[in-house]
């Protein structure tokens, strides 16, 4: 009961969060100098004035910026994000079609990135003093220092052109031919190095989170009780201490959901990964306002649906947080 | 796996290189071949979309009256021959019999006129085909043109990247062909290649018209277009053999790197008709010193055009002194030269009363600059006008409509700009000069709003006589009146190069670069 009336809360601030998104946004763009029409002249190599003021009418550019504004929140209120003016297609489809890519990456780089950081952390908690505790400092420092666009150019230099064993970019080969499965494959061969890429950060965070907090577990009374009474070192560790170590990644990774999506900008533009970065900073380059926007609601949108699910996934791994 | 092949395919080569019987220039039918494009296009009807992101795709799907050889000659396209009537009031096409769309309805003389209406009502060039009043349509291989007045710019204009044909079946259909839905998907053209994908972002995949109108052409099954922005990864693609071919490449570094590799061909031919070339533009009516134009004059004389090609474009440009491409039939290299001689340009400003503070400096002036490629020469211009006691300062814009805004809306002292010429003159030089088109927010319009009588005299002259001799005379005289009085000072143009791996047969050098259709381009074993 008290589950679904907070789930509703949430849910409630979250459209009201989505609101000023668009708003605020819908403004920035607006003030923005330049619009569509400059950069369709742009890139069509020069366009006479007739041209430019029709492509403005077309788009009611000519509008003062409240009627703009109100036509365009009149839209979403029912349910319609609006025409790209650049593409000429919905915006709606045009979002659907890029937001697969970019969950595939953000998903899988932040899977690899708890799954290995955690794992890191919890062998470098169990031996202070060990190698892996210098490794999960080193990494720390290096993921936290470098920025994703250098470590990604750094391992396009590394891996695909002086060891050529990845493709420069792109999300697959469309010269290759075969099922599903082949299909797939080629896939993941694209995207192991935007993956690591963007997981980077993330490692040296989620390490560094989950070996503090094992520490401070492993030294717990409850613990000690459980070796004393025989229990195996595994079973230890990833049973009784992992399972109360847990809380604080799951935390930050719940917030982290955005920047992880800003970052997720930066590989696709480095990777060619054509997802909602590479969109979003096109559209933007070229003032195509229902896209920018389409793209900030649906990437709102994403990160509200992944804090709710951090909240439920934290009262699974936790039975002690109730309705606080 | 890939360079295992590529190298097993090295090895072929260099054993068919040394074998006995060289059977050399017999191209191979059948193959894929992989090229980038650097931009996303809008969609893919260059009818209703100029530039060159739609062009590269679109010169595949839609034939064009005509093609150019790389020496400026008309070639025989979907026209298989013309006549231009006596007083120059009418051009006959015949078109080429037989012909078939891609949906296999046959290619008339109705379509043609089509083309032509859709062309001059959407295409942002109105200069293309405003003298056109009328297509006549005798019969189904026969279109008529009828002119106002003689065009010479016409049969650029029926080239290629600039009229393509279109189906009036499809395209005709009442829906605004600006917003067409077949204009991205299910694309019916008249060309060498059909179409098959568009995915934006990602590529552009065409393949074999097996009913094109030419015999025994093209000679690729399939042609995939990568959409690929970024020119380090293009320049890592055609190094590891991910890429066969790209065009429009222009970065020096990449060039200078490209160029050392013995497997790739660089080639800067082919891109005179589109004719981009980089200058420094000045505001020729602002309220500061850019109006007056012994300050441009100066401004020139202390711009060392060697430096700028030898250090920031690292030898892959070549100078142009005009505002016309170098490979153009009209440029004229006579015209005045300013040459690096800082003395006379700091007498100049002395003698014309422009007194140096005691900064050393006479007067500030800002330069803006609109997309990384002119970053370079727009900073230049800082410690460069400081000899002569010019306080630049480079105003960067984060992004084109930025620039756009406040160059068109003549917000600016000078600018590095780069406009193409786009094949003759009339459609791309004369609206740089023209007084008519001084129009405040429109780009590449006349936005150093420079007026002069005999200039627009002659471009009228020159844009309106068939006869290539008079308009060589008369572009002669326009190039030398701009020179002297300097609305812009012509830089350099863009170092367009072609870059084709050793398995690309014939790679294009028409004069619209990779915006022309690679019928003859095959792949070798």
């Amino acid at each position: 009961m008290s589950l679904i009336r907070i789930l509703l809360t949430r849910i409630g601030y979250g459209l009201l969060l989505l609101l000023a998104v668009l708003v605020l946004n819908f403004t920035l763009v607006s003030i923005a100098p330049g619009d569509i029409a400059d950069s369709i002249a742009g890139d069509m190599g020069g366009a006479d004035a007739e041209v430019i003021e029709e492509i403005r009418a077309r788009y009611g550019l000519d509008q003062p910026f409240l009627t703009q504004l109100w036509r365009y929140m009149s839209g979403i209120f029912s349910f319609d994000l609006g025409y790209s003016y650049f593409f000429n297609t919905p915006v709606t489809e045009l979002v659907l079609q890029r937001l697969p890519a970019t969950l595939l990456l953000v998903v899988s780089s932040q899977v690899l990135a708890i799954v290995t950081g955690t794992w890191l952390g919890v062998m470098a908690a169990r031996n202070p003093n060990g190698l892996l505790n210098t490794v999960v400092t080193f990494l720390s420092l290096f993921g936290f220092a470098a920025p994703v666009f250098w470590t990604g150019i750094l391992l396009i230099i590394a891996f695909v052109s002086i060891i050529p064993i990845f493709p420069v970019g792109g999300m697959r080969d469309v010269t290759v031919e075969g099922g599903f499965f082949v299909q797939a494959l080629d896939v993941l061969y694209h995207l192991i190095l935007p993956m690591v890429t963007l997981a980077s950060i993330y490692l040296a965070l989620y390490s560094r989170l989950a070996r503090a907090s094992m520490q401070e577990v492993l030294g717990a009374d409850y613990v000690r009780t459980a070796r004393a009474k025989g229990v195996p070192e595994r079973t230890v560790l990833y049973k009784h201490a992992l399972r109360n170590a847990l809380g604080p990644v799951i935390t930050v990774a719940g917030l982290q959901f955005a920047s992880v999506i800003s970052g997720a900008v930066v590989v696709e533009a480095v990777f060619s990964w054509p997802g909602l970065g590479t969109l979003a900073l096109q559209s933007i380059l070229a003032r195509d306002t229902p896209t920018i926007m389409g793209i900030l609601f649906f990437s709102s949108l994403v990160v509200i649906i992944f804090n709710i699910l951090t909240d439920i996934a934290l009262r699974l791994v936790d039975p002690r947080i109730k309705a606080g | 796996m890939k360079h295992l092949l590529s190298l097993t395919t090295a090895l072929v080569m260099t054993a068919g290189l040394t074998a006995p019987f060289a059977q050399a220039e017999e191209p191979k039918k059948g193959g894929t071949l992989v090229m980038a494009i650097q931009q996303t296009p809008r969609h893919l009807n260059p009818a209703v979309q100029s530039g060159t992101a739609t062009g590269q795709p679109g010169a595949q799907l839609f034939a064009a009256p005509l093609r150019y050889d790389e020496g400026w000659n008309p070639q025989p396209y979907l026209a298989e021959s013309w006549e231009i009537a006596e007083d120059e009031l009418s051009v006959t096409l015949n078109l080429v019999k037989g012909a078939k769309f891609h949906d296999g309805e046959p290619i008339t003389s109705e379509d043609v006129a089509f083309s032509i209406d859709t062309v001059k009502a959407n295409h942002p060039f109105k200069s293309m085909f405003a003298p056109v009043e009328s297509v006549e349509t005798p019969d189904e291989h026969t279109a008529i043109l009828r002119l106002s007045k003689p065009h010479p710019a016409l049969m650029l204009a029926m080239s290629s990247q600039l009229l393509s044909i279109i189906p009036k079946h499809i395209y005709g259909d009442g829906q605004d062909p600006k917003a067409h839905p077949r204009n991205g998907q299910d694309v019916v053209g008249s060309g060498p290649f059909k179409f098959v994908e568009y995915t934006k972002d990602q590529h552009v995949i065409l393949e074999r018209n097996d009913d094109y109108f030419i015999d025994g052409l093209p000679h690729l099954d399939k042609i995939v277009m990568r959409v690929m922005k970024d020119g380090s990864a293009r320049t890592i693609a055609l190094e590891n053999g991910e890429l066969h071919m790209s065009g429009f490449e222009q970065n020096p570094l990449n060039l200078v790197r490209l160029k050392k590799n013995k497997d790739l061909t660089v080639s800067d031919k082919g891109y005179g008709a589109i004719g981009p070339i980089n200058w420094l533009a000045f505001n020729t009516q602002a309220e500061g010193p850019t109006s007056d134009p012994i300050v441009r004059k100066a401004i020139a004389y202390a711009i060392d055009t060697d430096f700028m090609l030898k250090a920031l474009m690292r030898g892959t440009a070549s100078p142009s002194k005009t505002g016309i491409h170098p490979d153009s039939p009209f440029y004229d290299d006579t015209v005045e030269d300013y040459g690096l001689d800082i003395d006379k340009a700091n007498k100049m400003l002395d003698d014309a009363g422009y007194d140096k503070g005691s900064d050393g400096m006479r007067f500030g002036l800002t330069v803006d600059y609109g997309w990384p490629t002119v970053k370079p020469p727009a900073e230049y211009m800082k410690p460069a006008l400081k000899k002569i006691g010019i306080d630049v300062t480079v105003r960067a814009s984060p992004d084109f409509p930025t620039w756009s805004k406040r160059i068109s809306n003549h917000e600016f002292d000078m600018t590095i700009d780069n406009v193409f010429n786009w094949g003759d003159p009339v459609i791309g030089v004369h609206r740089t000069y023209s007084s008519e088109n001084i129009k405040k927010g429109v780009i590449w319009s006349n936005t150093q709003q420079y007026k002069n009588d005999r200039v627009d005299e002659l471009m009228e002259l020159a844009g309106s006589t068939n006869d290539i001799e008079k308009r060589k005379k008369y572009y002669a005289e326009f190039q030398h009146i701009i020179a002297d009085e300097l609305p812009l000072y012509p830089l350099f143009p863009s170092p367009y190069h072609t870059i084709s791996n050793g398995k690309v047969g014939n790679p294009p050098d028409s004069i619209w670069g990779t915006s022309h259709p690679l019928d003859r381009v095959y792949l070798k074993n």
